[in-house]
């Protein structure tokens, strides 16, 4: 899905003013970490997964999401899947009436220290695969053009330009499918692209690495 | 745009419809049973005040005064990393890459905001904006400089697009006249923005201070 999240070498974005390192603070107002931490706990209930709250945020109008900041997108993100999953009604989060305090299913809101223990264990995201990678480190490999309407990690800029395998790093979830709620293994790899290559002869000296997922690439006609 | 949005909030106003919308979802999830007010605040509690870019700084230190501890780190990053006891969401495949004379790492999310949580902490507003994810990959240089971050014209940049589960954390150069110091001083050497990549550790002489 080409959306507004799709950043990487964008014109014209303006310049990056960063504040001073010791003077910024986490969060820049209190709703920011309120919908940070709301965004986590209610993760923990399990009905979703990293790839899906991604698309949720991503599945905005391009312009929108570019003119957002950037906790106006987790909350955005967070609304859709409260409602797709139907954990709450658009009556309930809209109009604030007609609350019901039971939800159909049994969701059990983890305590403190269940919380703790969900954010120090993390989640992994390698699989087991009795397949073979495709691809060694050396290869030269075609990133495809993307045919996806949904969700995928293949970065716009890549897509038509030829990369070297720099390393395979096992079998980890992929995206694509992840964020349709199928949990499936695809072999990643990490790929590096000259700057020439993506961005044109001025770009000398750069080279991109960016991990990218065995469907997303080809081998390189020489 | 977006580059000067999040400077927006930091005066006092009546609440706005953001804030509003906000306190009312978390009413809802509230009394719908879905979130616990107690586990809420000690989430914020968490990112806001225990892990952070200290972490990182820990690590950089360690490797740079401790060779065995860098040689598990450079072979598994994840491991030795938790060995200090930094682990957990958003660094389950932790990687480091280690800065040299004529390679310089920087680190971005284009796709979203991946960063290496359990050594940084929460990435500042400017990783997450528009400016840095589009230029980061096509125009890194310049970015450095808007950093006031110039290199060796010899050196190559590569900047790493954090576009899986894969967590990169930059190990800067030791900076010089650093000889005899402790890890405990030369931590003080290692900004979080050294870790990103768009700047070098600060010298000797700027130990603590940012870099402009």
């Amino acid at each position: 899905m080409k959306g507004g999240h799709d950043l990487g070498g964008q014109l014209e974005m303006g310049p990056i003013n960063p504040e001073p390192e010791s003077q910024e603070p986490v969060f820049h107002a209190d709703w920011e970490r309120r919908v940070f931490s709301l965004t986590l706990a209610t993760g923990m209930l399990g009905k979703w997964n990293i790839d899906e709250s991604r698309h949720a945020r991503e599945r905005q109008d391009p312009l929108a999401y570019v003119q957002n900041s950037y906790y106006e997108n987790w909350l955005e993100g967070l609304e859709k899947l409260l409602l797709e999953k139907g954990l709450v009604d658009a009556e309930e989060l809209i109009l604030a009436t007609n609350i019901s305090s039971q939800t159909t299913e049994s969701l059990s809101a983890p305590n403190p220290e269940v919380a703790q223990k969900i954010l120090r264990s993390g989640v992994l995201s390698t699989m087991e695969t009795d397949s073979e990678a495709l691809f060694c480190i050396g290869d030269s490999v075609l990133v495809k053009a993307s045919e996806t309407a949904g969700h995928t990690r293949a970065p716009k800029y890549t897509q038509g330009v030829i990369g070297i395998v720099a390393a395979q790093l096992g079998c980890h979830s992929f995206p694509d499918s992840n964020a349709q709620g199928v949990h499936e293994g695809k072999y990643l790899y990490r790929i590096i692209f000259g700057g020439c290559d993506l961005w044109g002869s001025h770009s000398v000296d750069t080279e991109v690495l960016v991990d990218l997922w065995e469907p997303y690439l080809e081998v390189a006609a020489n | 745009m977006s580059h000067d949005h999040h400077h927006d909030h930091d005066h006092t106003e009546p609440p706005s419809d953001l804030e509003l919308r906000v306190k009312a979802l978390e009413s809802l999830l509230v009394e719908k049973g879905l979130v616990n007010s107690e586990t809420l605040n000690s989430i914020i509690e968490t990112y806001e005040h225990k892990v952070g870019p200290r972490n990182g700084a820990h690590v950089v230190a360690k490797a740079w005064t401790d060779p065995e501890f860098k040689q598990v780190l450079m072979d598994d990053a994840t491991e030795a990393v938790a060995s200090l006891g930094y682990c957990g969401r958003q660094g389950e495949h932790l990687e480091v890459v280690e800065n040299t004379n004529d390679k310089h790492n920087l680190v971005v999310c284009t796709l979203c905001s991946c960063y290496p949580w359990t050594v940084l902490g929460l990435p500042p507003a400017w990783y997450k904006s528009a400016p840095y994810r589009s230029r980061a990959v096509s125009d890194p240089r310049a970015v450095l400089k808007e950093f006031g971050t110039q290199l060796d014209k010899k050196s190559t940049i590569r900047t790493w697009d954090s576009t899986s589960e894969m967590r990169y954390l930059v190990l800067p150069q030791r900076p010089a006249g650093t000889e005899n110091w402790s890890e405990q001083d030369l931590q003080q050497l290692v900004s979080r923005n050294s870790m990103i990549g768009v700047e070098l550790a600060r010298s000797p002489e700027h130990k603590g201070e940012d870099s402009k």
